[in-house]
């Protein structure tokens, strides 16, 4: 229970920046300035209150990143009393735990600073040097005029070297926060003051990217947004133990909506693991094993698979001419007289085979039913985005015939975007209905499943007459529209809560 | 260019002196080098032994590490080489050496002292078997040796 109540606990104090996640994002800029300012209660009572299937987020853009990082390095520095590019180092090594590095910093400093790469001298400036009869050990020049340079380890290479070198590790390996001295076995971290000293400008971006990749890897409350070429990382505080209880949809600024626990599309109301079961249940052959055994036997003798496709019981094997029965499935010999009649019904070994058999049948019935109708609202969706796209249209074609702006042909656009969403959500309650088991809740979750259905289906309807009566319909549109959307919130506000809370019982274990 | 100028030193250096056990058998162009090496003390796994290496160099190297595996020579050569025992070296001749890895690559090594650390991988081995998985590594991998992703899981070896 503890990890429930810490997580309310986070909930609670910043819930004046929640209530907008229902909104827009225009007015995301001043809350992130009023979280940071601490909570102020009329702001929260101008705010409608969040909703129970909304968690609390925030969106980074590169910059903000940056400056996340930095802030964090210019304290430590200041605790600590290090030069910044050494206190980088010690962070990305403890993976971003301040307390942690402080506190293993005070205790053992010069142990700490070995292990994260870094000596205890941070005596001189980094600068190349031009050393007499040096010979590189890298590339064997020796020269007089030959510029060299060497980290605290007093490992030199020349110039030269050392930028072939780091330009592999940047360019080919991807590597950036844990790059070593060239040196056989020595562990020395190149810092950010040496690496700029000694390359381009182009690599040194690339290194800088790198390490904001690797910051938002190493943080629990970062994750990058997987659409596409989107720049942009979500904070969030939704902890992985807390998946269980909560399924944390949040909302990029690219608009593409995702899952902070697994990074796949919005999959509310069913939570993470279900959702990894489920996909694996519908990408793998499990079903059709199942049919198999719903739908044939094996010859008892050489374990041919057989499927009985109409006559009487009397099967004789392809493969082996083995005869018997299919009813008991007993030497067809044995039957003496009882021929095409068999009356061996009682027998244990028949039965044990038709209540398994029985049951792989009702079990791949139960798993079709949801699965049809999880694949129709995936169908759907992707008319339905065809569909978006033809909305454009659509609006200007509408435009041309009614007389309307386009301002009042926005009801189109909006009307889409909610079918889009609706199916999204409707899909993903029936994945998570199969797994559910019966109890009082599922009668009212699949009241809310139904009600939904057919708002969108009527929806649906009316969004693909033709374009001469849709604005004849507008307000019954706009209606359905926001009625659609109310129904999916009260069916996502009741799973999540009852999710929250622990009241949903399953049929399997996870 | 960079490999280049680098390798003509290693050889002209190999040519003053080769630490004891360690022969250069062919080195007529500076992308491919075969080397002998012999284990020096009385390991009874590698005794009176010869084993060839074959060193396949980038044009990256010494940034890059170079490929570095075992090969088998027929005895109807005159030289007769087989792939010596080890639990971490394939029976097709691949090596799994962290050193070898482009992480655990230094440019500060060259060809002579990987064949040194390899000597020295041998003599502190005293089993006589082959990696795990070994006849279905050699049958399925078609990847170019630096391409082979290792896990190094045993330090000690």
């Amino acid at each position: 229970m503890d990890s429930d109540d810490e997580f309310m606990s986070d909930v609670s104090s910043q819930d004046d920046f929640l209530g907008t996640q229902g909104s827009d994002d225009e007015s995301l800029g001043e809350d992130f300035d009023d979280l940071d300012a601490g909570f102020s209660d009329d702001k929260d009572l101008i705010k409608h209150k969040k909703k129970p299937y909304e968690v609390e987020y925030k969106v980074l853009d590169p910059h903000d990143i940056d400056h996340e990082q930095l802030g964090q390095v210019n304290e430590v520095c200041a605790i600590l009393g290090l030069p910044p590019e050494s206190v980088a180092i010690l962070l990305r090594y403890e993976r971003w735990n301040k307390e942690k590095l402080i506190e293993s910093y005070m205790e053992q400093p010069e142990e700490t600073l070995e292990k994260a790469g870094l000596g205890s001298n941070f005596e001189g400036t980094a600068k190349t040097e031009i050393v007499p009869g040096f010979m590189c050990d890298i590339c064997c020049e020796d020269g007089d005029d030959l510029e060299t340079y060497a980290m605290r380890c007093g490992h030199r290479y020349c110039v030269d070297c050392y930028r072939h070198y780091l330009g592999q590790k940047i360019k080919e390996e991807g590597e950036a926060s844990r790059i070593k001295c060239p040196g056989v076995g020595c562990n020395r971290i190149v810092d950010s003051k040496s690496l700029d000293l000694l390359v381009t400008k182009d690599l040194q971006g690339r290194y800088r990217e790198l390490l904001t990749r690797t910051y938002v890897d190493d943080k629990e409350n970062l994750k990058w947004c997987p659409a596409p070429n989107c720049q942009y990382a979500i904070d969030c505080g939704v902890k992985n133990r807390d998946l269980r209880r909560i399924v944390p949809t949040v909302r990029c600024v690219c608009k593409h909506e995702f899952c902070f626990g697994c990074s796949l599309s919005d999959h509310q109301p069913a939570p993470c693991t279900l959702v990894k079961m489920w996909l694996q249940k519908c990408e793998d052959d499990s079903e059709t094993a199942n049919w198999i055994s719903a739908n044939t036997k094996e010859c008892t003798k050489c374990n041919s698979t057989i499927e009985k496709n109409g006559g009487c019981n009397h099967m004789t094997c392809r493969k082996c001419k083995y005869e018997f029965c299919w009813m008991c499935m007993g030497l067809w010999s044995e039957h003496g007289t009882s021929w095409y009649n068999c009356n061996r019904y009682e027998e244990k070994s028949g039965a044990d085979a038709r209540s398994a058999q029985a049951k792989s049948r009702s079990s791949l019935e139960r798993y079709l039913h949801y699965y049809n109708r999880y694949a129709n609202h995936e169908q759907s969706a992707k008319l339905d985005k065809d569909l978006y796209l033809k909305t454009e249209k659509k609006m200007t074609s509408l435009q041309s015939q009614s007389g309307l702006s386009w301002i009042e042909v926005q009801f189109l656009d909006t009307a889409s975007h909610a079918l889009q969403q609706c199916r999204q959500t409707l899909k993903w309650t029936y994945a998570f209905a199969f797994y559910l088991a019966r109890n009082n809740l599922t009668e009212i979750f699949e009241d809310n499943q139904k009600d939904l259905e057919m708002a969108v289906e009527s929806l649906s309807e009316m969004f693909e007459k033709p374009v001469a009566e849709l604005a004849g319909l507008k307000v019954d549109i706009l209606d359905k529209t926001a009625y659609c959307n109310k129904r999916r919130v009260i069916l996502l506000s009741d799973t999540a809560e009852n999710l929250k809370n622990g009241e949903w019982s399953f049929n399997i274990e996870w | 260019m960079f490999a280049t100028k680098r390798l003509s030193k290693e050889l002209i250096k190999m040519q003053e002196h080769v630490p004891p056990g360690i022969t250069i058998v062919k080195c007529d162009n500076l992308e491919e080098w075969q080397m002998d090496i012999k284990i020096l003390d009385d390991n009874p796994l590698y005794l009176n032994q010869t084993y060839r290496l074959k060193f396949t160099f980038s044009n990256k190297y010494p940034i890059e590490p170079p490929e570095v595996q075992f090969i088998q020579c027929p005895a109807s050569t005159g030289t007769p080489r087989t792939i010596p025992m080890h639990p971490h070296i394939y029976s097709n001749g691949i090596i799994c050496l962290d050193l070898l890895g482009s992480a655990g690559w230094s440019p500060v090594q060259t060809v002579e002292s990987v064949c040194m650390s390899l000597q020295s991988m041998l003599t502190a081995n005293n089993r006589n078997e082959r990696p795990a998985g070994d006849q279905e590594f050699i049958a399925t991998n078609r990847r170019r040796i630096r391409d082979i992703n290792f896990v190094y899981e045993d330090d000690n070896v």
